[in-house]
């Protein structure tokens, strides 16, 4: 396959500057914690489902490197209006592209921006700083409170 | 920026271009740049030497050691023996059997943690430790407090990174059964006072154990100077193979101390009954030690003696006053750790690039450092950073390096702004 494989690009260092949803929700139905101890990366997912399982409001705290910062924020933007069932279906997606297992250019996904990371695969050891975002996430549907990647 | 042409370094005391000609590790490229090494408090390179020692031994001499009566495993175990005499030499150390052969100092500790700790310290007693640790030499106290009951003390650590002595010194009382703390941080690169931390601690009657891991490929050990009861090494950090390290231990104290691991190799006799142990060392290496990777810590240390540790030493510390200029120059870069006492490395933390971008962007350029909380979570906490970026020196550096690595800084800030 061909791709940018470039990590830091332009769209990917503005949402580190710049995360969006980058804010506690207050009354969220879903929260996690999600850390990783390899680096210290830390964040809190917040998510706001309604009846009909619609992620209706996405948001997240924390701190860590740009790529696990603006990987949250993209998967912030990318969750909001999406069904429970949806968001499960991308991160499984999103999943297998930064393993290298998911072509984003062949394989039929709904990935959309978040193709920006496909040159992750390129870096073994930044994967989890990609995927800790949805690994909280998922974790906050799943009504677990702490996850780690290890 | 400074640069090279405005600050000079000391001349070292040796020929470092050839030195780097040893270590065929610096001739290779990583992403199409010359490899610039700077990770050696992780673990170091090895020279031709090491390397094709044990290529020689494993391919003409490999014998078992202790218990062959052929000639093969005769000449490994006295090669195996050597080592221990160099590693004794290395240390200052008054015999060789005070060096017990353990897979680094992980382990040492564990072996300290678990033979020495568990038979003299109970309830109610005291253990000291200091606020700049390794995770190795917290855990196994940890464990060993809540399992006997017995209370961890930790030596604070100032703004610098020195350790405020004067709350060591109320630390110390009679309860204090051992002080165990590093002789150089890993993670800020402190260079401990640890001959006063030894006195002051059998003042007050406590046994005390020096996690040497950064220390002893760097300086001038003796242990019979410091007095120390144990002093900890790991070979991968002293240009020698991974898998090897250990530590002195006094022989009065080694000889009060149960096994650890038990098995072959470290009984006297066994029944089915009760079994009797070896005396030290081979009470504490039961099973087929890592032959080939000791008689290759005993080439590091030749290798090491050759050009001489304390010439090592003087070329590193000018390394390490030529890169702390450079990189003070840079603006938004923070120096973590800046005892008056430091040895070759240098943590920093940037304003708006977090340390795993870092790295990334230095590999790029070629340039290995390392970004993380460097198995030292505690003192990350107390320096209220997250992890640092970690470039720490060998004497096969050279200034010209260190303006890549600072270069390399730059184009980092450059892209994070």
């Amino acid at each position: 396959m061909s791709y940018n494989k470039e990590l830091y690009q332009r769209v990917i260092l503005d949402h580190n500057k710049n995360p969006k949803n980058f804010r506690e929700i207050k009354n969220a139905t879903h929260s996690s914690h999600g850390f990783n101890p390899l680096c210290g990366d830390d964040y809190t997912v917040y998510l706001t489902v309604d009846d009909d399982e619609v992620i209706q409001d996405a948001g997240f705290v924390g701190a860590g490197c740009a790529i696990s910062k603006s990987s949250a924020s993209l998967m912030t933007a990318t969750l909001k209006g999406k069904k429970i069932d949806e968001a499960r279906v991308i991160f499984d997606q999103f999943h297998k592209m930064v393993l290298g297992e998911l072509d984003p250019e062949k394989d039929e996904n709904r990935l959309g921006k978040l193709k920006l990371f496909v040159g992750i695969r390129e870096y073994p050891s930044r994967i989890k700083c990609a995927s800790l975002g949805w690994h909280t996430a998922i974790a906050a549907l799943d009504k677990a409170e702490d996850i780690t990647t290890e | 920026m400074a640069d090279a042409s405005t600050v000079k370094i000391k001349t070292p005391a040796f020929d470092v271009e050839a030195i780097r000609k040893d270590f065929p590790i610096l001739s290779q490229t990583v992403h199409g740049k010359p490899l610039i090494y700077l990770d050696n408090a992780a673990t170091t390179q090895k020279p031709r030497q090491v390397i094709d020692r044990m290529y020689k031994f494993e391919s003409e001499e490999y014998g078992t050691v202790r218990r062959g009566a052929y000639k093969i495993s005769e000449h490994s175990t006295q090669l195996y023996e050597e080592s221990r005499q160099k590693m004794a030499g290395f240390l200052g150390a008054p015999t060789k059997d005070e060096i017990v052969f353990t897979s680094g100092t992980t382990q040492a500790i564990n072996l300290v943690a678990y033979s020495y700790g568990r038979k003299f310290i109970g309830a109610g007693d005291e253990i000291i430790i200091s606020n700049i640790e390794h995770h190795a030499n917290t855990v196994p106290w940890q464990v060993l407090c809540e399992e006997k009951g017995a209370v961890l003390k930790v030596i604070p650590v100032n703004d610098d990174g020195d350790l405020v002595m004067e709350e060591y010194d109320r630390l110390l009382n009679a309860k204090t059964k051992l002080v165990a703390v590093n002789h150089v941080s890993n993670a800020l690169g402190t260079v401990n006072p640890i001959k006063e931390i030894i006195r002051k601690a059998h003042d007050a009657g406590a046994k005390v154990m020096i996690d040497g891991a950064q220390s002893a490929p760097h300086m001038k050990i003796d242990v019979q100077d410091l007095d120390c009861d144990f002093y900890t090494f790991s070979g991968h950090k002293m240009y020698a193979p991974s898998g090897i390290g250990g530590l002195f231990g006094k022989m009065e104290v080694l000889e009060t101390m149960p096994p650890y691991v038990t098995g072959g190799d470290m009984i006297l006799q066994v029944t089915l009954e009760k079994s009797t142990y070896q005396k030290p060392p081979s009470r504490f290496e039961a099973g087929t030690p890592p032959i080939s990777q000791v008689i290759g810590l005993g080439e590091a240390i030749d290798y090491l003696n050759a050009i001489g540790i304390e010439k090592i030493g003087e070329y590193e510390h000018s390394l390490l006053e030529y890169g702390t200029r450079l990189l003070s120059d840079i603006e938004g870069l923070r120096i973590i750790g800046q005892a008056r006492e430091k040895a070759a490395l240098i943590s920093f933390y940037l304003e708006d690039a977090h340390p795993h971008d870092v790295v990334t962007i230095l590999d790029e350029d070629g340039i290995a450092v390392r970004g993380g909380h460097h198995c030292a979570q505690p003192t990350m906490k107390r320096f209220g950073v997250p992890a640092t970026t970690r470039a720490s020196m060998s004497f096969y550096n050279t200034p010209e390096e260190l303006d890549a690595l600072a270069a390399s800084i730059q184009r980092c800030i450059k892209i994070f702004s």
